[in-house]
């Protein structure tokens, strides 16, 4: 790894709090470089969750800060933060949280659409083109109730890639999906991560499916206890 | 924008019952403000068309709005002046140098001015008698500030020149009498003088008080009648812009003395009523609008509810809180617009409607049915306050909207 740039994303002793005096996070430092395939296990309560939205932005530390790609996110006010996540970030969870109201495609496109830098035909080529290389190329018009399970958790891949960004956050994005569904994400992980490198942090409780990342950090109680890379 | 109005949208239809509802309670709303505001301002527009028509723009009489002045008070303009047991001096009444005065008025570009002289009489036909209020005019002049040409039935304003002593009358005063067109009859005033009169013509303006008891002969004549030479005792004015009136009055009065009034002074009863009336349509109207704006409220709340996930996601797509406020904010709009839209096309039906409505009542100017205002501006009006009242109706919840904290919502789907 080059040492000479900036890791893409870094927490340097973080804690988070919650104003009733719970701990959720408690002085984690991670890096995080392009291309690692990260998971992140625990118990249940462990913190994993939180760790991940602080990562992701979606959450401000109590203390210690968050670097993406060298600079320090403490000063961004919200409305920066989001703009970041637009462009630089991707999320999956755990449900899809696709809007029922709309298609694959036209939910795929409403991150783009956001973003604002491609045109509306340039936007559409770039959502089929991803929903394409997920092989849900005959559900783009479909609406969300009309997939099943696995395809809109692909779906909702498909949107967080929506923006090429260089991080996917996902939060136990298997919870939901049998086990073949969830090989399947994890491959599609896999492939980004090692294919197109982009950094992956996946939040799971699955041991069989976290051993199938190339780095492994372990939360107790909030504080990372482990961080191991395989190979 | 274009793409949170298109998830505004989105939203909205699904959800088409709740929608309509709520869109209906603001249609009903702007339609019936439409329909009676209509209604009002059609009869208020009538009423003033009729008075700016029939009556005289600026009416200058022979009096003063107070007392004159005694001369211990001109004196002493700052002095504690107290006068006791003050007789009035008796004075010739009438317009003091009324040519003077009129030659003046006649300067302004756009006034026009008539002198008369009022005065009783009684009209006196074979045995009956009736007490006339008679007015001396100068047709030429009078002609342009009055509508008597337009109302005469029988004869013409001409005939009171060319006919000694010649008289115009009212229908309702005609049949009182007995008298037909061309009769003679004889007018006797206060004053003691009589002069026997020509009919020369009959109006009929469907005021009952005019047509019953209104004579009008000429200037001269009714000077000798009325035993006052040369007085004139009101001089009429007539504007080309009747809004100018009341600021006119008011300097005509400060210049000549006289008391001058205009039209809107002497209808302010009519025109407080007027006041009252629309207060009382705005509250009506704007508590309907109120309640469907309720259920604007109702509505966004319940999407906002409902869209707990949604907004979750869209936040941690990277939407502000701004985009989230718009996009609640446009629904509220969305349903105020249809609202309008809808209420504007109803409030349109309504007045057909009330259009199509005939009175079985005999109103001698044929007001048999409702007098309705066609003006956009009613329309305007209504479909702002609509909208206006939508969204402010949609800032609560959206705002709340905006404030959900996308990381409480996901930890508890999860």
């Amino acid at each position: 790894m080059n040492s000479a740039l900036p890791p893409l994303l870094e927490a340097q002793h973080i804690t988070r709090r919650l104003p009733e005096g719970v701990t959720l996070v408690q002085d984690a430092s991670v890096k995080v470089e392009r291309g690692e395939f990260i998971a992140i296990t625990g118990p249940s309560g462990s913190g994993k969750s939180s760790l991940l939205y602080l990562l992701g932005l979606l959450d401000r530390p109590t203390e210690g800060r968050v670097l993406l790609e060298g600079r320090d996110t403490a000063s961004l006010s919200a409305a920066e933060l989001a703009n970041l996540r637009l462009a630089r970030l991707g999320f999956v969870f755990q449900f899809h949280f696709l809007l029922p109201e709309f298609s694959t495609l036209d939910n795929v496109l409403i991150p783009i659409r956001r973003l604002g830098r491609l045109k509306d035909a340039a936007a559409r080529a770039q959502a089929m083109k991803l929903l394409e290389a997920l092989g849900m190329a005959e559900a783009a018009a479909k609406l969300p109730e009309q997939l099943s399970g696995g395809m809109r958790q692909r779906a909702a891949i498909a949107r967080a890639l929506a923006n090429d960004p260089a991080i996917i956050l996902a939060d136990e994005p298997t919870g939901n999906l049998d086990t073949r569904n969830a090989a399947a994400v994890f491959d599609i992980f896999q492939r980004l991560a090692a294919e197109e490198g982009r950094a992956i942090l996946v939040v799971t409780h699955d041991a069989e499916l976290a051993k199938r990342a190339n780095r492994r950090i372990h939360l107790v109680d909030g504080r990372i206890v482990s961080d191991t890379r395989a190979g | 924008m274009k793409l949170i109005f298109d998830l505004a949208r989105g939203m909205l239809s699904r959800r088409r019952r709740q929608t309509l509802v709520s869109v209906m309670g603001v249609a009903l709303g702007v339609a019936f403000f439409i329909a009676i505001a209509s209604l009002m301002r059609g009869f208020q527009t009538y009423f003033i068309e009729q008075v700016i028509d029939v009556q005289p723009h600026i009416v200058v009489k022979d009096e003063t709005r107070r007392p004159l002045p005694q001369a211990a008070e001109i004196a002493h303009p700052d002095g504690a002046v107290a006068l006791s047991g003050v007789k009035p001096t008796e004075r010739i009444r009438g317009i003091r140098a009324s040519a003077e005065k009129m030659a003046i008025l006649e300067g302004i570009p756009g006034v026009f001015s008539s002198p008369i002289l009022t005065g009783q009489a009684l009209l006196r036909y074979g045995s009956r008698d009736v007490s006339v209020s008679i007015t001396g005019i100068e047709p030429a002049r009078y002609r342009r500030v009055s509508n008597l040409e337009k109302d005469l039935i029988q004869g013409s304003m001409e005939d009171l020149r060319s006919t000694a002593n010649g008289l115009i009358i009212g229908i309702g005063l005609a049949q009182k009498l007995g008298v037909g067109f061309g009769d003679t009859i004889i007018a006797i005033s206060p004053k003691g003088i009589s002069l026997q009169m020509k009919i020369v013509g009959i109006f009929r303006t469907g005021l009952t008080t005019l047509d019953n008891q209104a004579g009008y002969t000429l200037l001269k004549v009714n000077q000798i009648l009325q035993d006052r030479p040369n007085v004139v005792n009101q001089i009429l004015l007539r504007l080309n812009d009747v809004t100018a009136a009341e600021a006119l009055a008011r300097q005509i009065e400060a210049r000549f003395g006289d008391r001058s009034e205009s039209w809107e002074e002497q209808n302010r009863n009519v025109l407080t009523v007027f006041v009252i009336q629309n207060a009382i349509m705005y509250s009506v109207t704007g508590a309907i609008l109120l309640v469907a704006a309720f259920g604007i409220y109702n509505i966004i709340s319940t999407v906002v509810f409902e869209k707990t996930r949604d907004i979750a996601i869209l936040k941690s797509l990277g939407f502000t809180e701004g985009d989230i406020q718009w996009l609640f904010l446009l629904q509220g709009m969305i349903a105020g617009l249809l609202g309008a839209a809808l209420g504007c096309a109803l409030g349109q039906i309504m007045i057909e409607g009330l259009a199509q409505i005939r009175f079985q009542t005999e109103t001698p100017a044929g007001n048999d049915r409702f007098l309705l205002a066609h003006d956009w501006r009613i329309f305007a009006v209504a479909s702002f306050f609509a909208i206006l009242a939508a969204s402010i109706a949609a800032v609560v919840p959206a705002r709340r909207a905006a404030r959900l904290d996308p990381v409480q919502t996901i930890r508890g789907a999860a």
